[in-house]
């Protein structure tokens, strides 16, 4: 499977919380907190991994989707 | 024995004949069909490919983020609150005695279905979230309560097409019991889809005049063939007098009482004796006579079954010196039938025929039907007799659920 670097999946994370939380995507930077920063509630961060997955291959089960706080460790988990 | 009295001091709509309260009841009163073809590819394997479609588009109201959790029934339901809100001053209240009473007759049957083809096309893990909270049939009042920060009460009396008529006679129930001084209360639906269109032409209850959609919906016509399916929201503010005296609120009229009732006849076909109950059941709920009452805006759905009968339990429960001269109309030959927003739609129509002292027509009644047995509003409005006190909305439902509320002039 192909590596993407951070730049892109920041990107395409911006894009995606853009369309699922109405969040515009240059506010999605690396240290934002989904909850405290971002307003980003559970059920919405439920669409973002699975949007997550579709565009970058790789799936985030839930038992860890709950310890990725920050726009960081999405993209640490991702690149991983 | 004092009653707490409750009055209307806003109104909010959206319908297939207007985007709010003001473009809707102009088309009303101009005999307007809101009722056009189906464009949509699936409704050429239909036998019905007629619908009712909201004149204003509530998803183009919303931030593209929002309506990825927002059922079409709750955009209708919130656009129609948000406006009778403005109309009534946004009132300032305790949220401890706000309430909201918004019904849908069908729920959030957009959302089951959507979801269920994602389902069945790309998994369980596609399903969205949010799925659960779209679809509950009370989906619409928690979005309202939420909105307007509502907290004595939210409640969604779910009557099939009775739905938000009862929505409306239970809010005046909340005000009078002292939960809530203010209640939302009004309901929505959104169910233009294929399978609801084929459920209800299964039943042979929609009309299959396709080639003339704005003359298709036709209460009392000799040639009516059916219900033409509507979408949209009616929301009323109603308001305790004393309340609304206090902070200066202007009033439309008196939400003086209404009246219930259960068939336990059939599920689908309505029976007069259970309507005549129900309007009996709202004059004396509300301390009016029946000549009082001079106007009735009633169910008829322009279903071969229904109208008379319902004229004939309009005459039975006011009394021929009454029914004699009650000026009866159905707005849905213009709206068509909104289901679980008809009722409330349609008691927007009866307050403003008596704020404003003009009554809608029914159109589209070529010949009328013999059997009809009291006066119908046809073709042009009419002026509501200037002795008039109160006027009645009926709405039924599948079920055999009958509401009658009745408003007074203020």
């Amino acid at each position: 499977m192909a590596q993407h670097s951070e730049k892109e999946i920041l990107e395409g994370l911006g894009e995606i919380i853009d369309e699922i939380a109405g969040v515009p995507a240059a506010d999605v930077t690396p240290e934002k907190s989904f909850v405290d920063d971002l307003d980003i509630d559970s059920l919405s961060m439920v669409e973002i991994a699975v949007a997550a997955q579709d565009k970058f291959g790789s799936e985030i089960p839930d038992d860890q989707l709950k310890d990725l706080k920050t726009v960081q460790d999405v993209i640490n988990f991702i690149q991983k | 024995m004092s009653t707490t009295e409750v009055v209307v001091t806003g109104l909010g709509a959206t319908t297939p004949v207007g985007g709010d309260v003001a473009s809707t009841w102009s088309a009303l009163l101009e005999g307007r069909s809101g009722i056009t073809t189906i464009d949509e590819e699936w409704a050429e394997e239909l036998p019905v490919r007629i619908a009712g479609r909201a004149a204003q588009d509530p998803a183009e109201l919303f931030p593209r983020a929002r309506l990825r959790r927002l059922d079409r029934t709750q955009q209708f339901a919130l656009v129609a609150a948000k406006e009778a809100w403005q109309d009534a001053g946004a009132p300032e209240v305790d949220p401890l005695r706000l309430g909201a009473v918004v019904s849908s007759g069908i729920g959030g049957i957009l959302t089951i279905l959507e979801q269920y083809d994602t389902f069945r096309e790309k998994g369980w893990r596609r399903v969205s979230p949010f799925t659960v909270p779209m679809l509950m049939p009370n989906s619409p009042v928690a979005a309202v309560s939420l909105e307007f920060t509502a907290r004595a009460a939210a409640h969604a009396p779910v009557s099939a097409c009775a739905s938000s008529a009862e929505a409306v006679a239970d809010a005046i129930r909340l005000i009078r019991s002292g939960r809530a001084d203010i209640v939302i209360a009004g309901g929505t639906e959104a169910a233009i889809h294929p399978l609801n269109i084929a459920s209800f032409a299964s039943m042979r209850a929609l009309s299959t005049n396709n080639d003339d959609p704005a003359g298709a919906s036709r209460p009392w016509a000799t040639s009516r063939d059916g219900f033409v399916m509507g979408e949209g929201a009616g929301i009323l503010v109603l308001e305790s007098a004393e309340h609304a005296a206090a902070r200066g609120a202007r009033v439309y009229a008196v939400a003086a009482g209404a009246g219930y009732s259960a068939d336990a006849h059939d599920i689908v076909s309505p029976d007069p004796d259970g309507q005549v109950r129900a309007i009996r059941a709202a004059l004396d709920d509300s301390g009016l006579r029946p000549e009082e009452i001079t106007h009735v805006n009633a169910h008829a759905t322009s279903t071969p079954a229904g109208d008379v009968g319902e004229t004939v339990a309009i005459r039975r429960a006011l009394g021929d010196a009454a029914a004699d001269r009650v000026a009866v109309t159905s707005t849905k030959s213009m709206t068509g039938h909104l289901l679980g927003g008809a009722g409330a739609v349609e008691s927007i129509a009866t307050v403003l025929a008596l704020h404003e002292g003009r009554i809608p027509p029914t159109i589209n009644i070529d010949e009328l039907d013999p059997e009809v047995v009291v006066d119908i509003v046809r073709d042009k409005p009419r002026d509501l007799p200037a002795d008039t006190v109160a006027a009645i909305n009926e709405g039924f439902g599948f079920g055999g659920h009958n509401v009658a509320v009745a408003f007074r002039r203020v």
